[in-house]
């Protein structure tokens, strides 16, 4: 697998990066946020990952150095999870306020929700 | 001593929550404001308190220093220097909103967001890990764009949605950058990562691309000059106390504290770090001013002028990485420059925010945000007119107030460090700032009252006292300039270099 992987990963971080940037649906900014944080979560995975590695619960009658030896890192499972959790905060505040600029204006396009001046 | 520093942000935390419960409570609902200013005010206590204490390390949840994992919590100089300043911010903010949110409906909402934004605070500036910092970086953040649309009129969620976008993009970037060094270190805490990424050498790629992201991300929240998009909307369109926490002290405490946090404690200054420090902060201090000075809404040219103040603190500590990361690293000038940055940060922090209050009490009473369609205030409102007057003299740098000391302490380090053009830029843009708060008093106070504000009286009091307590701080800081800088600013320029080799 080697450094596929993580390219394709940054792949996904610019997918949602460019529609950020150039997408005037609000709908669809949304979902280009939701792509960068899932790329930035599933690089964070991949931090903690090794080929062949065993899932990190301490079985009876292991050592946490054995454990060590075969199993995944579980540190950066319990970050994705605080993302993730954060994430859907985000979300929700997003999607809400989407709603409610939608019955302000009646669209969800950016170029016509301009009612400040640069 | 070290069973307060959990404190300070379990209080404001917890208060949020009973604010919820209980404005649910019939009878109990009037206690709502009362608490969240008592939940400040302990916090802004117990931060005082902890002046005296020395540096605390304390670990939360049971574990202990000779582990690689835990949670750290750490209350050094700077550390301090940034609850003293976050707090006394959030306990005026919330004195001048006892009646200044009186217009609004819910303001149970308003009181347990703005104690979800101060704890967060608190928490980001004590946090002694990167993950930590990153998961109270988006607390703060998303009370802070709750509070922008508070209002919900149609221009408010036209700029929370921008600030929501383009701050969560930011914060992406941040753990990504988090991301990339606990790979390369495996680990979360700063003091560790910095240790680990000597030996790895500051300038391998991997090291670079990290520090980059995180970079990027935390100049998006403090809005320095490419990444500044959503401040000038999203600054104005808040209700006027979170306009001034937001301005005084989120930019700061989310921006500006974490990166020299970042830059000084965790990568190690090198001379990328601190080359980018200088361009931005050289960019957001002349772009802010040029902007602001045509601005004619009073709270945009505040938010602008918010830039361009910000632009010398990052410039300031820019300089500072600069000097320790030469060949012959000159401690005494980066000391006088974190000094200058330091004490300009605190400055602006109460000048930026006893404006924004004023203005919100001036809107309040005249109806009107547009200086064009003030004046003559200095007669029907004297004591908003005389803090507003403060506090513009102070930003614009006129002795003896404390933006004048601050300002002069940063050009001076800037001479001593040998960038006089960099000198000669933040003399240039001290003299535009002079301008555009002119432009202010001219509009805003002096000459005849239009017909719009004839009928505009005194603020009520709860909002004076928020503005004469700024004021106050604004006035002695600047003639207590010694005792301050031996308190406050020499022990938070030496937890930022004391981290250095």
């Amino acid at each position: 697998m080697g450094i596929t992987i993580y390219l394709l990963t940054f792949a996904v971080l610019l997918v949602g990066l460019y529609i950020v940037v150039a997408k005037k649906n609000i709908i669809k900014i949304i979902v280009g946020v939701l792509i960068i944080d899932y790329a930035v979560n599933l690089l964070l995975v991949l931090v903690g990952y090794r080929s062949d590695g065993v899932a990190p619960i301490l079985s009876p009658g292991q050592t946490a150095a054995d454990l060590a030896e075969t199993g995944v890192d579980p540190l950066p499972q319990a970050m994705v999870l605080t993302s993730i959790v954060i994430g859907l905060g985000i979300t929700a505040l997003m999607v809400s306020m989407a709603i409610r600029l939608h019955q302000k204006y009646g669209t969800f396009d950016m170029n016509r929700i301009r009612k400040l001046r640069g | 001593m070290e069973q307060l520093v959990p404190l300070l942000v379990a209080l404001p935390l917890g208060a949020a929550f009973l604010i919820v419960m209980i404005a649910h409570a019939g009878p109990l609902k009037r206690l709502t404001t009362p608490l969240a200013v008592l939940a400040v005010l302990v916090n802004l206590l117990i931060a005082g308190r902890l002046l005296w204490a020395g540096a605390l390390h304390v670990y939360v949840g049971g574990w202990g220093q000779g582990q690689t994992l835990g949670i750290e919590l750490v209350c050094d100089g700077l550390s301090k220097l940034m609850l003293i300043v976050i707090n006394f911010v959030a306990l005026a903010s919330i004195i001048f909103a006892t009646q200044y949110m009186r217009r609004f409906t819910k303001v149970w909402l308003f009181d347990a967001l703005f104690l979800l934004m101060t704890g967060a605070m608190s928490a980001v500036v004590l946090a002694g890990d990167m993950f930590n910092l990153f998961v109270f970086l988006e607390v703060a953040a998303i009370a802070s764009y709750a509070l922008v649309a508070f209002g919900c009129e149609s221009e408010e969620l036209e700029a929370a949605f921008k600030y929501l976008i383009l701050g969560t993009v930011g914060s992406a970037f941040i753990l990504l950058g988090v991301t990339i060094l606990y790979s390369l270190t495996g680990h979360l805490n700063m003091a560790k990562i910095s240790e680990a990424l000597r030996t790895i050498g500051p300038d391998s790629p991997g090291v670079l691309l990290g520090g980059a992201a995180i970079i990027a991300g935390l100049a998006l929240k403090a809005a320095m000059v490419p990444f500044h998009a959503w401040l000038p909307d999203a600054h104005p369109s808040a209700p006027a106390p979170i306009s001034a926490m937001l301005s005084g002290v989120l930019i700061k405490a989310s921006g500006v504290y974490a990166l020299a946090r970042v830059v000084f404690g965790v990568l190690g200054v090198s001379p990328y770090y601190a080359n980018i420090l200088i361009a931005m902060g050289l960019l957001s201090m002349v772009l802010g001013m040029f902007l602001a000075i045509g601005q004619w809404d009073f709270k945009r040219l505040l938010a602008y002028s918010s830039i361009s103040q910000v632009g010398y603190v990052v410039l300031a500590l820019g300089v500072a990485a600069e000097a320790m990361s030469r060949a012959a690293p000159d401690r005494t000038v980066a000391a006088l420059c974190l000094f200058g940055g330091l004490f300009h940060l605190f400055n602006h922090a109460t000048f930026k925010s006893l404006l924004f209050l004023a203005s919100g009490s001036i809107e309040q009473q005249a109806h009107t945000r547009l200086l064009k369609e003030m004046g003559g205030l200095s007669r029907r409102m004297p004591v908003t007119s005389f803090c507003c007057r403060i506090g513009a003299l102070s930003i614009s740098g006129v002795p003896p107030f404390n933006g004048f000391f601050s300002k002069l302490i940063i050009i001076i380090a800037l001479v001593l460090s040998g960038h006089n053009v960099l000198a000669a830029v933040g003399i240039g843009v001290a003299v535009g700032t002079l301008l555009m708060y002119i432009k202010v008093q001219r509009y805003v106070l002096e000459g005849e009252p239009s017909d719009a504000v004839a009928a505009a009286r005194e603020a009520p009091a709860g909002m004076c006292i928020a503005l004469v307590l700024l004021t106050i701080v604004c006035i002695c800081a600047g003639l207590a300039l010694v005792p301050l800088r031996d308190l406050l600013f020499t022990p938070a320029g030496e937890a930022l270099l004391g981290a250095l080799p």
